[in-house]
């Protein structure tokens, strides 16, 4: 019996950005609300999940040619390079700082150097959980 | 008589939003207990229980807003999510079930999914049959 998944796969398109862009939001509210890196970037894996339920692993490699694992190592390197970073200023390892700036479009912005952590461990959380559901996923046998 | 402050109004406003949330909600569970079998039930679980969460959702939104002064854009993104999703998650639940045959109600007269599968499946055999025969 011949099947086809048009309202999953219609709805998935609409709903997939909505989950995206509360998770870019999750990751810039971590420093003064809840939210952060790891639930950001659980949220990112979950709205690849879904597309993944809506589609079939082949389609999706094609979507997104990304390697999980690489963006684990990469995520991985960040965090730890901003610890690093902190040798340059002769201060102790992971030491953060934060300043005020005017950036052109958001006016009086504070950037901390804690966002680019977060920015390793929400990478990290994605390639985690993307190559988890994945490698389960493609089990053939 | 006193008369009222437009936060006084919005916590009325409120109230009953409330109260027609949780009431639909609890219409739904009771639903979802009396009900027949799987379509029934999901007909009683994703529609009443959808409109009871919005309601609820935007009581809290009205809430926040007159009294609090914020206007919480999740709120909003949640009313919009509940509403686009709630009904597809019960049409694939549903779906679900009929493919793995999971029995209708034994009164049920009508089935019009079976009978178009039927005339789809007659339309494809003779379709195959006249590829063979141009063969």
């Amino acid at each position: 019996m011949r099947t086809n998944d048009v309202i999953l796969q219609t709805v998935t398109k609409t709903v997939s950005f909505i989950i995206l862009l509360f998770s870019v939001y999750l990751f810039f509210a971590g420093h003064h609300n809840p939210g952060g890196g790891f639930i950001g970037g659980l949220m990112t894996a979950g709205a690849i999940v879904l597309l993944y339920i809506a589609y079939d692993i082949e389609t999706m490699k094609k979507v997104i040619p990304l390697d999980y694992k690489k963006m684990i190592a990469l995520g991985l390197l960040i965090a730890v390079s901003t610890g690093i970073g902190s040798f340059l200023f002769h201060v102790p390892f992971l030491s953060h700082s934060f300043g005020y700036f005017y950036l052109p479009v958001l006016g009086k912005t504070e950037l901390a150097t804690a966002v680019l952590f977060d920015l390793g461990v929400y990478l990290t959380v994605v390639g985690v959980t993307m190559t988890i559901i994945l490698s389960i996923g493609e089990d053939d046998e | 008589m006193k008369s009222l402050n437009v936060i006084e109004i919005a916590k009325i406003v409120v109230g009953i939003l409330l109260v027609i949330g949780s009431l639909l909600s609890l219409l739904s569970t009771y639903g979802l207990l009396r009900l027949p079998d799987i379509y029934n039930r999901s007909h009683a679980a994703t529609k009443a229980a959808t409109l009871g969460i919005m309601s609820i959702l935007v009581g809290a939104f009205i809430f926040f807003y007159f009294v609090d002064g914020l206007i919480s854009a999740k709120l909003l993104l949640g009313i919009v999510f509940v509403f686009i999703t709630a009904p597809v998650g019960g049409h694939l639940i549903a779906r679900a079930a009929y493919r793995t045959q999971v029995p209708l109600w034994e009164k049920t007269i009508k089935d019009d999914l079976k009978r178009d599968d039927l005339k789809r499946d007659k339309r494809m055999t003779k379709k195959l049959k006249k590829a063979a025969e141009n063969q």
